[in-house]
């Protein structure tokens, strides 16, 4: 048996990330992600990878974008700030397709706002935080473990679409530890050899380019439908959700990431009171699990969402079952505002009698 | 087995390693736990609290709203979350630093506890932490003491093995008085 480690989120998602391949990393400190670039710039040079402390979040995007156009696994992490300075290059690989890894341990805001948890950066994450109209994958692990699995998943999912992806978490999952049984990565079958890649190798051979430069007649327009077409795949072969107790269930709780565990135990104290409650937790964001929600509120349910927001992931939500009664709770990210299981249960009551 | 522990205290009075600590050892038992700490940005004397749940299934929520039992080390964590404890829970005060007559509550048990001056009788004011812990984890008995020891060993690095014994001694000390306190 494989021991099991005690281990911060952000230890393991940098610890995933490694497993799976990752030899080049880019970023910059900032509260509360920091666990990250400091493990890795103890383990990456034993693997023979490169750390890199970028002179500025911008700087570092863009090295992140050079790595991933040679083919190579690279990442880059920081806190909602700090992602707000990387939208631009995130842009630039959304529309050069270079795939890469981009972890998010958000932070509260607006500005500069706090060093604690915040669900606020959905909707940067999941409707294109740059300009130009594009989607990343976004993924919303839930706990220690999930964040080291989460970084493989990542990464061949980030590949095998050539569309960055990102690990949207925030203090409360970074920072919390947690048992973590860490085991190999496997890559899938259908990964292909990048043969996009630039490596040159000083032979003659069929020029490649890897840009987001596209001033031809219509060649533009071609372009962005490319990319919205394997948004459109992912949306039906990528979709990942969990659900718990949710077949005989009269009123459905939404939250993702730290919310969602906070939800669980607020689920749990429901059902041992007698209401039929259960919990759908979207674990991508982007593709956001539309026909899970159609499936679940089918029989005329209600929807409740949990979010650590003023509402964001509740108008995906509405969008997805605009006939259902779907309902919000949310605090506004900040010190002393995180919800307690006791808070949200009795929401779920107020609203499962309602 | 369910329990959850709230801890508070101001920064460097060891709230934080000691949160680690157990849930460590609760993991080393083959449990599940979750260790979930909140502090300031200053290094020393700002706030530092923990939240620590403990399962043998799997853990739920990290957050805790409302406290099994408490770890109060200093007078602003007693005035910000005595009043959080659980109906029928437990709350271990640091009587060295804190006042309370109990009038307070009466629906909890409280153990008050000269934690510094304890410390100070062993020889390092900063065991204070390791003090506190023994007597919870007497009373709970969440994890063994044994367990704290292995995990304490696990965690710190080689070269402060030699602070193990006193650290040993100050787990027992706190183990010994919650005993004594209850068994009176």
């Amino acid at each position: 048996m494989t021991k099991r480690l005690f281990v911060k989120g952000n230890e393991a998602v940098a610890m995933g990330a490694l497993e799976a391949g990752c030899r080049y990393y880019f970023g910059y400190p900032i509260t509360p992600q920091s666990d990250i670039p400091e493990y890795i710039s103890r383990e990456m040079p034993k693997l023979g990878g490169q750390f890199i402390q970028a002179e500025s979040e911008v700087a570092s995007i863009n090295m992140l974008l050079g790595a991933s156009a040679s083919g190579a696994r690279a990442m880059t992490s920081s806190s909602s700030p700090g992602i707000s300075l990387k939208q631009e290059g995130i842009s630039y690989m959304a529309g050069s397709e270079c795939p890469g890894l981009i972890v998010n341990i958000c932070r509260s805001g607006p500005g500069l706002g706090g060093i604690d948890a915040s669900q606020a950066d959905y909707f940067q994450s999941v409707k294109g935080g740059g300009h130009g109209g594009y989607h990343i994958i976004v993924l919303a692990p839930d706990s220690v473990q999930e964040m080291y699995d989460m970084a493989m998943l990542a990464f061949d999912l980030s590949d095998r679409y050539r569309v960055p992806a990102m690990i949207l978490a925030d203090a409360v999952i970074g920072q919390m530890k947690e048992g973590l049984t860490p085991h190999s990565y496997v890559a899938p079958d259908d990964l292909e050899v990048k043969d996009w890649a630039l490596i040159g190798d000083g032979k003659a051979g069929e020029q490649k380019v890897v840009k987001s430069l596209y001033l031809g007649d219509g060649e533009l327009e071609a372009h962005n439908n490319h990319l919205h077409a394997k948004y459109a795949v992912m949306q039906v072969k990528e979709v990942r959700y969990e659900g718990v107790e949710l077949d005989d269930a009269e009123l459905v709780v939404t939250a993702y990431g730290s919310t969602a565990r906070i939800a669980k135990t607020a689920v749990r104290l429901a059902r041992e009171q007698g209401m039929k409650v259960g919990l759908l937790r979207p674990i991508t964001l982007f593709p956001f699990p539309k026909a899970a929600f159609k499936e679940h509120t089918s029989a005329g349910q209600k929807v409740l969402c949990f979010e650590l927001n003023n509402g964001q992931m509740v108008e995906d939500v509405r969008l997805s079952v605009p006939r259902t009664d779907v309902s919000f709770y949310g605090r506004a990210p900040g010190a002393g505002s995180l919800p307690t299981p006791e808070e949200f249960l009795d929401q779920i009551r107020t609203h499962y009698e309602a | 087995m369910n329990h959850d522990v709230y801890m508070a205290g101001f920064g460097g009075q060891g709230i934080l390693l000691i949160g680690n600590l157990l849930a460590y050892a609760t993991i080393l038992e083959g449990n599940q736990a979750s260790y979930f700490p909140a502090y300031g940005v200053e290094k020393r004397g700002g706030a530092a609290t923990c939240t620590i749940v403990m399962s043998d299934k799997s853990v739920g929520s990290p957050v805790v709203g409302e406290p099994e039992a408490a770890l109060l080390l200093n007078p602003l964590s007693m005035e910000k979350y005595y009043s959080h404890v659980r109906s029928g829970g437990f709350a271990l005060i640091n009587s060295s630093l804190i006042d309370d007559d109990g009038s307070r509550r009466t629906d909890i048990k409280r153990l008050l506890i000269p934690a510094n001056e304890m410390a100070l009788a062993i020889g390092d004011s900063r065991l204070v932490n390791m003090i506190v812990l023994g007597a919870y984890v007497e009373y709970s008995k969440v994890v063994s003491v044994d367990s704290l020891k292995e995990a304490l060993k696990e965690v710190l690095p080689e070269r402060n093995h030699r602070f193990l014994p006193m650290n040993h001694q100050a787990l027992e000390a706190g183990a010994e008085f919650c005993r004594q306190a209850f068994a009176s």
